[in-house]
């Protein structure tokens, strides 16, 4: 019953339009992810959700229940924030069951509570602790646990792994999933790292500059991107984009094909280029490539790959993986059959 | 941290001023408590037997050292009370985001750089004289008599005073500490159902906690000395009603003459400062170990 619906939600800061107009559904048990550039307006996006700021116009929509003006607290959501804003004089319970005692409940009440949320994130042994004795992760999962208690219909988290070293995030990562699947509540998180949005999301949203650039799941957007932004923020290492003579062969402004797409050849291949430096991860080897128009690409090649710096190389992207996209650099589908054929004659 | 060697080397290097400081502390202590002994008058200063402890008898039996006690307790929890709860709602107001905050900070702190003296005398003549001053026309104005404040409440009045140039030192302190408590946690608080009220209950006042008990603390060390405000306004008077323990000595001293006297009140002074320093040093370093 909790679904979400944003209905041309705008906000300006004075005369900064920061959020132009956006329309957004989220489905009841969604977990969703805004992703997009710093400064794209993710974050402030989630705060108008969160109600911690006032939209500029439009209406935001809770379980059918229109909540664009109500308090933070009447939404209904609980927030994770990137800095955990755990209280620091507060134990640990006490900090979980903050919100509970906030909503005027008996103390036995919010001690049964406080220990099972406890006892699902694994903070039993620490309930009597402050913030400050904690680690990175356990804190974390305080505020998770804080968020969780609450029961509340959605769950917004801001940036909450950007704070934790990488492999702890990994860790975190897969918690968050694995919480997603026990609870089935709706959760909304904001990230900047598309590599958080695929692994994560039932839908991803990608946003730039104020504005949707596109909604769909992970593999939609990986396999269909609608425009050159997408396809470039989307994947790691980036989509590579040729602009010029191989682009208009495919009737294209710019042709882009991902590194993982692309085969790498020392003796023909449909495009020419030299090798530049090659990163060798052990399972694979990115080989950045310079081209002739001094373009740089990537190619994602096999473990063993051994390509010095300067040698010559030529690159073949994989057929029916050439996304091709127009002057405005929205991309071309009505066309995709013929760009197969063009693809194969290479 | 350091070795043997280089902890030896510091403490010569350190050893020109710790002396000095030592010597500045004790030399006027050391003479202090001498005199304490003697029996010292400026009518005779020639002749200063020693007494032993008569002094300090002296001026623990006489009744105006009773009056003095409670009268230096009751300047310093008045103050203290006003100028932290009074500090803690003015610095709220200041820290909230408004058009001119800037200047209105600045004339918030203003009054902390009016020397005591110049501000006890601006309060007297322009403040609290029953006929010229605002206070008392004010009243007058709205049909509720006049009240001679220096000699019908001449304690509330020095209260008021002090207060009024010690505020702005609250106000300092405590809006920096509420400028540091992070945006996110008033956020999370809210998020999590808290009203205004919770939100300071529960997230603020823990938060500047330690500012209060540094105002409490560097405030309390300050107004135990108040002498200024009581000598340009009601000499100690009337009778004792304004007497602390500091004007209490200088009037044993150059009123009555008796550096005897006088000195023996000092050194019960620096005890009682002492015995207020112990709780308060224990009370803030409770506060500041968290």
């Amino acid at each position: 019953m909790s679904g979400i619906q944003l209905r041309n939600v705008a906000k300006r800061f004075g005369d900064a339009e920061v959020i132009p107009g956006i329309d957004l559904d989220i489905q009841d048990g969604e977990f969703v992810v805004f992703v997009g550039p710093s400064g794209c307006g993710k974050s402030t996006l989630l705060r108008l959700i969160a109600g911690l700021e006032d939209v500029s116009g439009g209406t935001i929509s809770i379980g059918g229940k229109d909540v664009t003006d109500a308090a933070p607290a009447r939404r209904g959501l609980a927030m994770v924030f990137q800095s955990y804003a755990l209280y620091p004089h507060m134990s640990v319970a006490a900090n979980i069951g903050f919100p509970l005692k906030m909503a005027g409940q008996s103390k036995a009440a919010i001690d049964q509570k406080v220990k099972a949320a406890a006892a699902t994130l694994n903070l039993t042994d620490y309930l009597a602790r402050k913030p400050r004795e904690l680690s990175g992760g356990q804190r974390q999962r305080v505020a998770i646990g804080r968020a969780i208690v609450r029961e509340p219909e959605g769950f917004l988290f801001d940036e909450p792994l950007s704070n934790l070293d990488a492999a702890l995030r990994v860790n975190m990562r897969l918690e968050l999933s694995e919480l997603h699947a026990q609870l089935k509540t709706t959760m909304i998180y904001v990230t900047h790292d598309q590599v958080e949005a695929m692994t994560m999301a039932d839908k991803i949203v990608v946003l730039n500059r104020g504005r949707v650039e596109q909604v769909g799941s992970p593999l939609d957007l990986y396999n269909h991107p609608d425009n050159l932004f997408v396809a470039g923020f989307i994947g790691s290492p980036k989509m590579n984009f040729i602009k010029g003579a191989y682009a208009k062969e495919h009737g294209a402004a710019t042709v882009g094909f991902r590194p993982e797409h692309t085969t790498l050849s020392k003796e023909s291949g449909a495009i020419k280029g030299v090798a530049g430096v090659s990163e060798h991860l052990g399972s694979d080897t990115f080989v950045h490539v310079k081209l002739e128009d001094g373009t740089q690409v990537t190619a994602r090649c096999a473990g063993e790959m051994a390509v010095r710096h300067g040698d010559t190389v030529w690159l073949t992207p994989e057929d029916g993986r050439l996304h091709r996209f127009d002057e405005k650099g929205l991309a071309m589908r009505e066309a995709a059959p013929k760009l197969r054929a063009a693809g194969s004659g290479l | 941290m350091a070795t043997t060697n280089t902890q030896a080397t510091a403490r010569v290097m350190m050893a020109p001023s710790v002396i000095i400081l030592l010597l500045w502390m004790i030399v006027p202590l050391a003479m202090t408590i001498y005199f304490s002994t003697l029996n010292y008058n400026l009518f005779n200063p020639a002749e200063t037997p020693f007494i032993g402890f008569l002094n300090y008898e002296y001026f623990l039996t006489d009744p105006a050292f009773l009056t003095a006690l409670t009268n230096t307790l009751i300047l310093v929890l008045g103050v203290l009370a006003i100028t932290v709860i009074g500090g803690i709602l003015l610095a709220l107001l200041l820290d909230q985001a408004m058009w001119g905050a800037g200047i209105v900070r600045l004339l918030v702190i203003a009054p902390f750089f009016v020397m005591p003296t110049v501000s006890a005398l601006v309060w007297k003549n322009m403040m609290m004289n029953p006929v010229y001053g605002l206070i008392g026309q004010f009243t007058r104005a709205l049909g509720l008599g006049t009240v001679d404040w220096l000699s019908q409440v001449p304690l509330l009045s020095i209260i008021i005073i002090v207060s009024w140039e010690w505020l702005p030192f609250a106000v300092l302190i405590l809006l920096t500490a509420l400028q540091s408590l992070s945006e996110d946690q008033k956020e999370a608080a809210e998020m999590d159902g808290a009203g205004f009220l919770s939100i300071f209950w529960y997230i603020t006042l823990p938060h500047i906690a330690r500012a209060i008990t540094v105002v409490i603390l560097i405030e309390t060390i300050f107004l135990l000395s108040i002498f200024a405000e009581i000598y340009v306004t009601t000499g100690g008077g009337p009778g004792n009603a304004t007497t602390n323990i500091p004007y209490l000595v200088y009037a044993q001293a150059l009123l009555q003459f008796d550096v005897g006297g006088a000195s023996a009140g000092g050194i019960v002074a620096v005890i009682l400062a002492n015995i207020v320093a112990f709780f308060l040093v224990r009370l803030v370093g409770k506060n500041l170990e968290t």
